[in-house]
C-alpha cells in the first residue's frame, strides 16, 4: 500500500523559448555614470553581433514562476529518502549555503593581494587539516574539482613518482566492481585497463591480485568499501602485494561515508586517494554538481602535488608557487573553493565524536534496510553490509520484472529509486544507499514500499512493468532520445 | 533497530573489521559547533578578506551584479538536494532547465550543440583539445600566448599523458592580438587544433575569422575559448569556430576565490558524438507528451569505461542552473544592455591610462604603468581601498610594466578617476 504519498495538481510550464515575447525584460540596469560609446565604432562593424536570435524575453514573474514550477517536477532529498547507492544523498545542512555567501569570502578575487586573503587561506588550511586526520594520509591538494578530476589527479601523480624513477609502467588494475571513472581516469593518463575478477564474497581476490601484479603495474585502484558495500578485510594485505613489486594503491574515496572516524585509509596501506566532499561531506550535488575531490597523498607523492600549495610564513599564508617536480595545475585557481567552505562548515558542525556517529548511523540504517529486505530480495553477497546493501533482482526476474522496473515502481511510492543495475558483478543490482540522516520512519516506508512491491510483482508483474503511474511524465523513452538527438530548443522541434 | 538486526551495540557494527584497521581513537577534531558559532567562525574569516575594497582585478574572474532571483532559485530544495537527472520521471525540472541551458549556450555562441557543462573553462580547453584530437586524428595542438596563462597550464599537465604535444604562438606586441604570421609558420599537417581566446586575456578581440581560414586552410580544428561571457551580448559570436568553449563566472557566479564555476562546451552538430559530458535531449513519454532525458550516454564513462570521451562524471549543474536563471533575467535585450555598459566604463577608464595595446577591446586593457612598477602602483592604490589589476609580470616577463584593468558595471566612476590619476597618463 502506499502511504506516502498521494497525487496533487501540479504545474504545467512550456520552455523559456516558448512564454518569450518581443521587448518583456526582467532587469534594470542603473544609469550609466560615464559617457556611453558606440559599439560599431570602438569595436569595429564585424566585431559587433546582431540580437541573439531567440535568447528569453520574460518579465520577473514570469521567470520565477517558470523555475519554481519546474523545480516541483524533481524529486529532492528535502522531499525524503533519495537512496542512490555509492551517492551518499545525505541531508544538506543550509547553515552551510548561508556561511558560503559570506560577502568576504564569496566575493573574493583569486588574484587578490594575498594579505587580502587571509580569510580564504584559512579555510582552506583548515580542511586541509581536517582531512588530513580523518584519512591517515600526509598532505592534500585542495584543487580537483570532483571525484573523477580527483581521479585523474591521483594517477597522475602515481605515473609523476614512478617516472622519476624511471619507469611510468604501462597499466593499471581495476576491481570488476570499480566505477566506471576508474578504468576511463587510467586511460586519460596514458595507461591500460586490466579488470580484477572479485572472489565469491564480492572482495578482492588475493590470489588473483598476485597473479596479476607485476613491474609493469602502476597501481591498483580500489574503491573500499567497494561497490557492494562490502569492507575489504584483505586491504592490508592487497595493499603489500603491490608494494612490493614496487606498485602503488589509489583509493577511490565515493564510499568514505563508511569509514570517517572508524578507520583511516592512510593506517591501511593507502598511497593515494581522493574524497568526494559533495558525499560524505554533505556539499550539496545540486542537480549533477558542483563538487569537489581533494586528493590525499602520502608524504612520498606530495613534491608532485599541483601547484600551488598552501605555506605558512611568519604570521601569515602564502602560496608557494615554486614546486619543481609538480604534475602542474589541474585547474585554473585553487579549485571550488565555495564548496570547500560548506565542507568545512559541516565538519565543524560534527566535531570528531559527530563524524564518528554519523559514520555509525549509515551503517546502521543500511544494515537495518537489509535485515528486513532480505526475506524478499535475493542477496547475492552475504559479507557484512557498511553503508549499503546490494539485492539482485533474481527472484523478480522470474516474472520478468527487472531491477529498473522495480526502481519506477518505487517512484509511485514516493521515493527516488536506488541506484539501479551496479555494480556490474551483481546481475540486476539494487544498490541501496540510506546514509544516517534518515529517521528511522523513512527506512520503514521505504522498506514497506520495496515489500509491497515484491508483492505486486507475484500478483501483478506488468503493472509494474509500466511504472510509474502516478507521476506527472510516464515512462521516458530513452532509446528514441538517442536515436534521433534532439538537444536544443528550435521552434520546430519545440 | 540495534535489536531489530541482531547487533548489541554500535561499536559492534564494524567489529568484523581487521583489528589493525580500526582506529582506536577519536578524531582529533575538537567537539561539534552551533550554528551561532560557526557562522560567526566564518564572518570574521570573511572580514579578513579584501571587504570593502573596489577592485578593478579581472583576468578571468569577474565582478558582475547578481541579480536576486539567481539565489532564490539556486535555493529551491528541488533544484539544490537532488542528483544528477538520472531517473527522468522525476527529474524534468532539472531536465528541462538544462536544456534550457544547452540551446542558450548554441544561441550565444553560434554553435548547434553544447552539454549539460564542464567544471570550468580552464578543463573545458583541454578537453576541446582532445575532442578535435579524435576528430582530426591528429595530435599537436597550437595555443595562443594571448590565452589565459591558468588554461594554459592546465592543458599543459593534461596533455602530459595524452601523446599531445602542445605549442605556444605569440601575440603582436603592438596590437595585443594573436600573431597571425608566427601561428602560419607553425601550422602544419600534424595540427589537430588551434586554440585562441576571444576577447584575449589581454582585453583585446582576437581576428577570429583570418585566425579560421588559417587553421582550416591546414586541416586544424578552430577552437575559441572566452572567460568574459558578458561580451557575447554584444561581440559577434565564433561561428567560424568548430568547438567554443569557456567559463560562464560572470553570469551570476560569485568570484568566489576562483570557484565553484562553469564551464561550456559547444560544437557543431557532426561532432556531437564526440563532446564530453552529460547531454541532455528531447524526447516523449509513454503518454506522448513531450519529456527530456540524460541522451547519448555511450560516450560516457559509466557506460563506455576505458574508451569514454572523457571521465567527467559530476559536473557543474547547480552553478549552470545560475547562469541559466542570470540569461533568463537579462534576456535578449538585457544582456546586450549590459555589455554596452561594459564597454563604456572600460572604456571611460581605458582612455584615460596608458594603454599598451592597439586593438580594440572590450572590459579590460592592459596599461602601462611608466616609470614605477606596478607593485607600487597597486600599493598606493590599495591605501585608497581599491584594489587595482592584475600585474602581467606574474604571467608574461615582457609585460612586467604593466596592468590589466577591468572595469564592469560595477565599476563607479570616482573610483576609476582615482585609478586613472594613480595609474598615470
Amino acid at each position: 500500500m502506499i502511504k506516502k504519498v498521494r497525487t496533487h495538481v501540479s504545474q504545467e510550464e512550456a520552455l523559456l523559448f516558448e512564454i518569450s515575447s518581443p521587448g518583456k525584460k526582467a532587469y534594470q540596469l542603473p544609469e550609466l555614470d560615464v559617457p556611453p560609446v558606440d559599439a560599431a565604432s570602438v569595436l569595429g562593424d564585424e566585431n559587433v553581433r546582431a540580437d541573439i536570435a531567440g535568447f528569453p524575453e520574460v518579465s520577473e514573474v514570469e521567470a520565477i514562476r517558470h523555475f519554481t514550477r519546474l523545480s516541483t517536477h524533481n524529486f529532492a532529498i528535502d522531499y525524503g529518502l533519495y537512496p542512490l547507492g555509492s551517492c551518499t544523498m545525505k541531508y544538506n545542512p543550509r547553515i552551510n549555503e548561508l556561511v558560503a555567501r559570506t560577502e568576504g569570502l564569496a566575493w573574493a578575487h583569486p588574484y587578490q593581494p594575498e594579505l587580502l586573503s587571509q580569510g580564504c587561506f584559512e579555510v582552506m588550511a583548515a580542511l586541509e587539516s581536517a582531512l588530513l586526520e580523518i584519512t591517515g594520509m600526509d598532505a592534500l591538494t585542495l584543487q580537483p574539482c570532483a571525484g573523477a578530476h580527483g581521479e585523474w589527479t591521483g594517477i597522475m601523480l602515481v605515473r609523476a613518482l614512478l617516472e622519476s624513477r624511471g619507469n611510468a609502467r604501462k597499466k593499471i588494475l581495476v576491481p570488476d566492481s570499480a566505477h566506471g571513472t576508474n578504468p576511463a581516469t587510467a586511460a586519460m593518463c596514458g595507461y591500460s585497463v586490466e579488470n580484477i575478477k572479485s572472489n565469491d564474497l564480492g572482495m578482492i581476490d588475493l590470489s588473483v591480485l598476485e597473479r596479476a601484479v607485476n613491474e609493469d603495474v602502476a597501481a591498483l585502484m580500489v574503491t573500499n568499501p567497494n561497490t557492494i558495500g562490502v569492507f575489504e578485510e584483505n586491504i592490508v594485505k592487497a595493499c603489500e602485494v603491490l608494494h612490493a613489486k614496487g606498485a602503488m594503491v589509489y583509493m577511490d574515496g565515493a564510499n568514505m561515508n563508511a569509514l570517517v572516524g572508524i578507520t583511516r585509509p592512510g593506517d591501511f596501506g593507502i598511497d593515494v586517494m581522493h574524497l568526494n566532499l559533495h558525499k560524505t561531506f554533505s556539499t550539496p550535488h545540486g542537480g549533477g554538481g558542483p563538487g569537489a575531490g581533494p586528493v590525499a597523498v602520502k608524504q612520498q607523492l606530495e613534491p608532485f602535488l599541483p601547484a600551488p600549495r598552501l605555506k605558512r610564513v611568519g604570521d601569515h599564508w602564502t602560496f608557494d608557487h615554486d614546486r619543481p617536480l609538480t604534475i602542474g595545475k589541474v585547474r585554473a585557481y585553487y579549485g571550488n573553493f565555495g564548496v570547500l567552505v560548506r565542507a568545512l562548515a559541516y565538519i565543524l558542525a560534527h566535531g570528531g565524536p559527530g563524524l564518528r556517529n554519523a559514520t555509525l548511523d549509515a551503517i546502521l540504517n543500511a544494515n537495518y534496510i537489509r535485515k528486513h529486505l532480505e526475506p524478499h530480495y535475493d542477496l547475492p553477497y552475504k559479507s557484512p553490509s557498511m553503508h549499503e546493501c546490494v539485492f539482485s533482482d533474481d527472484r523478480q526476474a522470474a516474472k520478468g520484472v527487472r531491477t529498473g522496473d522495480i526502481a519506477k515502481r518505487l517512484i509511485d511510492y514516493g521515493f527516488h529509486p536506488y541506484t539501479v543495475s551496479f555494480p556490474l558483478i551483481v546481475h540486476g543490482a539494487l544498490m541501496i544507499e540510506p546514509t544516517e540522516t534518515e529517521p528511522k520512519r523513512e527506512l520503514d516506508l521505504f522498506i514497506d514500499a520495496l515489500i509491497s512491491i515484491a508483492c505486486e510483482v507475484d500478483c501483478d508483474p506488468e503493472m509494474v512493468k509500466k511504472a510509474p503511474h502516478l507521476t506527472r511524465t510516464s515512462r521516458v523513452d530513452e532509446v528514441a532520445a538517442a536515436r534521433k538527438p534532439v538537444v536544443r530548443w528550435t521552434p520546430a522541434a519545440g | 533497530m540495534l535489536d531489530a538486526i541482531g547487533v548489541s551495540s554500535l561499536d559492534n557494527l564494524y567489529s568484523h573489521l581487521p583489528a589493525e584497521v580500526r582506529l582506536n581513537r577519536p578524531l582529533a577534531l575538537g567537539p561539534g559547533k552551533s550554528e551561532y558559532e560557526i557562522v560567526d567562525y566564518f564572518r570574521s574569516l570573511g572580514e579578513k578578506n579584501a571587504a570593502g575594497y573596489a577592485s578593478f582585478l579581472g583576468a578571468g574572474v569577474y565582478r558582475h551584479y547578481r541579480p536576486v532571483l539567481v539565489d532564490v532559485v539556486v535555493s529551491r530544495g528541488e533544484f539544490l538536494t537532488s542528483y544528477t537527472p538520472y531517473q527522468a520521471e522525476i527529474a524534468q525540472g532539472a531536465l528541462a532547465t538544462i536544456f534550457e541551458f544547452q540551446t542558450m549556450i548554441c544561441q550565444l555562441t553560434g554553435m548547434d550543440v553544447a552539454n549539460a557543462s564542464m567544471y570550468d573553462g580552464s578543463t573545458a580547453v583541454p578537453e576541446a583539445a582532445m575532442m578535435a584530437m579524435r576528430i582530426t586524428g591528429r595530435s599537436r595542438i597550437l595555443v595562443s600566448r594571448a590565452v589565459h596563462p591558468e588554461y594554459r597550464a592546465v592543458l599543459k599537465t593534461t596533455a602530459r599523458n595524452q601523446q599531445m604535444p602542445v605549442d605556444e604562438f605569440n601575440y603582436e606586441s603592438a596590437s595585443g592580438m594573436s600573431d597571425l604570421a608566427d601561428l602560419d609558420a607553425k601550422l602544419n599537417d600534424q595540427t589537430a587544433a588551434v586554440i585562441v581566446q576571444n576577447p584575449n586575456f589581454f582585453g583585446c578581440l582576437e581576428p577570429v575569422k583570418a585566425v579560421a581560414e588559417l587553421a582550416h586552410k591546414h586541416g586544424a580544428m578552430l577552437v575559441v575559448a572566452f572567460t568574459e561571457a558578458v561580451s557575447l551580448g554584444l561581440v559577434a559570436p565564433p561561428a567560424d569556430a568548430d568547438i567554443v568553449c569557456g567559463e560562464l563566472q560572470s553570469f551570476a557566479i560569485s568570484p568566489c576565490y576562483g570557484g565553484p564555476f562553469a564551464g561550456i562546451i559547444a560544437t557543431k552538430e557532426k561532432f556531437i558524438r564526440q563532446l564530453p559530458g552529460r547531454l541532455v535531449g528531447q524526447t516523449k513519454d509513454s503518454h506522448g507528451n513531450r519529456a527530456f532525458c540524460l541522451t547519448l550516454s555511450t560516450r560516457e564513462q559509466h557506460i563506455r569505461r576505458e574508451k569514454a570521451t572523457s571521465n567527467i562524471c559530476t559536473n557543474q549543474a547547480l552553478i549552470a542552473l545560475m547562469a541559466t536563471v542570470f540569461m533568463t533575467v537579462y534576456g535578449k535585450l538585457g544582456l546586450r544592455d549590459l555589455a554596452q555598459q561594459n564597454l563604456a566604463k572600460a572604456h571611460y577608464l581605458g582612455n584615460r591610462v596608458n594603454r599598451r595595446f592597439r586593438a580594440s577591446y572590450f572590459n579590460e586593457c592592459v596599461a602601462s604603468t611608466g616609470a614605477r612598477t606596478p607593485a607600487a602602483v597597486n600599493e598606493e592604490l590599495l591605501k585608497r581601498k581599491i584594489v587595482g589589476g592584475l600585474d602581467l609580470g606574474r604571467f608574461y616577463p615582457e609585460l612586467s610594466d604593466c596592468l590589466l584593468l577591468c572595469a564592469t558595471e560595477m565599476a563607479r566612476r570616482t573610483d576609476m578617476d582615482i585609478v586613472a590619476e594613480v595609474v598615470g597618463q
